[in-house]
């Protein structure tokens, strides 16, 4: 199960490659694979394509900038969950469940009620998220005595609840013209809005966050042995944690403020990223954030041709998250170990 | 690397387990802690270890005190094998086992070829090189006691701290376990075990220090501390300890002093 490193990284790199192909092979301008390539080799040579504008225009305005962000939200939730179930030492942990989703998203609300720009709306995202799940791993911590697993999640439900009620209050407060519909289009969920500067402003957060990862990527394994024996073999615990609760948050928070709430990523993807590259977390992380960008390319692309209208993103990935989830839940002490 | 502890006081903030505890563990040395379930040998180890405070007392490495190493140094002079646990995500042995390298290697750094080979030395030291492709949470507990051995090995310290490491083993795979601290302390490591087996005190260790009520209440070579006064006041119950000829040695073994056991009578008719 864990004894086959290429196979995983050759089983992510091609649903990734297949994902993209997807992506601009459906929807309302299909673009082929010829054409792709065609486009994008004219692009970077200065050549002419002899291929109608339109098909520039939709790959580089529009296409294009949506499967980017796509990748990169799902990436970064990946990386992130893959990041918080090592730490937590729980499979069954990820950024939804911790409450930094629904501190990320009061954040990210504040900021559209206070009419800041994306930056502010960003760094509001970022503080709330990581004060969201400081409180859940306090509460966790101060009660003792209870399956620690099940305290971290109520902890979570509790803190997302409370929030949420905090966001319904400045909902009821927000202008019902401008500043409502934006708020609910966004915690929804949803990448149709994004342009490229939006994208610009996230990947640097995300390549923060990502990076401290990678470099702790071996330690992180011995995190998961629980605090007394990362100790007792030389690890600096407390500082690993904060360094990686840290990154994690930073992740989740700048993707959140460009695509909204799209839940459920950060918990299945790490668990499908575990079941092919084994829980190592050198090659689990690669790993979740190849099959993460694919995931939800795959499900943004669902989102984007399935109905006549646009399925807000956040209420598909729910409708897939749940089930699994109590999937999980009814089979996870076998799966995990 | 001398291990000393002095007028050690442990336990956690407001319930203390134990004090004045002073020990000392040489090089090439086995030391034996005997004492009841719950009697606060866990606790007594992991404060050793500082891996939870101390509350009074000192404990050296060395000449270093306890509070002035970092974890990883610790790590690099004592190994700890705790007792096993399957909390794991299911890694695989030889990952477990390569753990082991985290105290010598800087916080971002991944073992290179090196700790491997170290990894796969302790693998084979301990016996158990064909367990390194299978999942730690799918083998036996014995199995999980020996690769944690072997981890601890891997750390290559001077000091061993084994916490009941026999306590999940079937007999051959205890005797196998006391042989290996056997030659670990002739090629020179310190090692401090616990046990629940007084008899395996009179096999391989040098000393034995008795743990009562949070006091060690004996300290000193087997044949001197274990006897029936001492195992009824550490255990409350009655165990004689007698000498037998095992080949040309001749050994001593606790033996609990149950009534012998009659053969029950078959029920006879009742009125």
């Amino acid at each position: 199960m864990s004894r086959r490193p290429l196979l995983a990284a050759v089983v992510a790199v091609v649903l990734l490659i297949a994902a993209v192909i997807l992506a601009f092979a459906i929807g309302r301008f299909p673009i082929s694979p010829g054409e792709l390539a065609t486009l994008v080799w004219a692009k970077l040579t200065g050549s002419a394509h002899g291929l109608p504008p339109t098909a520039e225009t939709v790959l580089f305005q529009i296409r294009g900038p949506r499967v980017v962000a796509a990748l990169l939200v799902g990436a970064a939730l990946a990386a992130a969950g893959a990041a918080y179930q090592n730490l937590f030492r729980n499979p069954l942990v990820s950024p939804d469940i911790l409450g930094v989703s629904a501190g990320a998203a009061l954040g990210a609300a504040l900021g559209i009620f206070l009419s800041l720009d994306l930056w502010w709306i960003q760094g509001l995202a970022f503080a709330w998220g990581l004060g969201a799940v400081a409180a859940v791993y306090l509460i966790g911590q101060a009660v003792r005595g209870h399956d620690p697993i099940l305290v971290l999640i109520l902890a979570g439900v509790v803190i997302g609840a409370l929030l949420g009620s905090v966001l319904a209050l400045l909902k009821y407060l927000a202008d019902p013209y401008n500043q409502l519909p934006a708020i609910t289009f966004w915690l929804l969920g949803s990448l149709a809005a994004t342009n490229l500067g939006d994208i610009a402003t996230t990947f640097v957060p995300v390549l923060i966050g990502l990076v401290p990862l990678w470099l702790l990527r071996w330690r992180m394994n011995l995190m998961a042995l629980g605090d007394e024996e990362a100790k007792s073999l030389g690890v600096d615990v407390v500082r690993v944690r904060l360094a990686v609760i840290g990154a994690a948050t930073l992740m989740t928070a700048a993707v959140v403020s460009i695509s909204g709430i799209v839940g459920w990523i950060g918990l299945l993807v790490p668990h499908f990223a575990r079941l092919l590259a084994g829980p190592n977390f050198t090659r689990l992380l690669p790993t979740a954030v190849l099959l993460g960008a694919a995931f939800l390319l795959l499900v943004d692309t669902l989102a984007r041709t399935m109905a006549r209208i646009e399925v807000p993103l956040g209420v598909l990935t729910a409708f897939i998250g749940t089930p699994f989830f109590i999937w999980l839940l009814a089979t996870a002490r076998r799966s995990w170990q | 690397m001398k291990l000393a502890v002095r007028d050690l006081a442990f336990g956690y903030p407001g319930k203390r387990v134990g004090q004045g505890v002073t020990l000392e563990l040489g090089e090439g040395e086995v030391v034996c802690l005997l004492g009841p379930n719950g009697g606060g040998k866990t606790t007594l180890f992991k404060t050793m270890l500082g891996l939870i405070p101390a509350q009074g007392g000192e404990i050296r490495y060395g000449d270093a005190p306890l509070a002035r190493l970092a974890h990883a140094e610790v790590a690099r002079i004592a190994g700890y094998v705790p007792q096993a646990q399957t909390g794991y995500f299911p890694f695989t042995v030889f990952d477990v086992v390569l753990m082991g390298r985290a105290a010598h290697l800087g916080p971002f750094a991944a073992p290179g070829k090196r700790d491997r080979e170290i990894a796969r030395e302790a693998l084979a030291t301990i016996g158990i090189e064909r367990l390194a492709d299978a999942v730690y949470t799918r083998i036996s507990g014995g199995e999980r006691q020996m690769t944690l051995i072997a981890r601890a090995l891997a750390q290559q310290p001077h000091i061993l701290v084994m916490d009941e490491p026999t306590a999940s083993l079937d007999f051959g795979n205890q005797v196998r376990v006391l042989e290996r601290i056997q030659s670990l302390a002739r090629a020179g490591l310190a090692i401090v075990l616990s046990t629940h087996d007084p008899d395996q005190a009179f096999l391989v260790a040098d000393r034995v220090a008795m743990l009562h009520e949070g006091r060690l209440v004996r300290l000193g070579p087997p044949a001197e501390t274990i006897t029936p006064e001492s195992l009824k006041l550490v255990y409350g119950v009655d165990i004689a300890v007698v000498e037998i000829a095992a080949g040309a040695v001749t050994r001593r073994v606790c033996v609990p002093s149950l009534s012998p056991r009659r053969r029950s009578t078959p029920p006879g008719p009742t009125h």
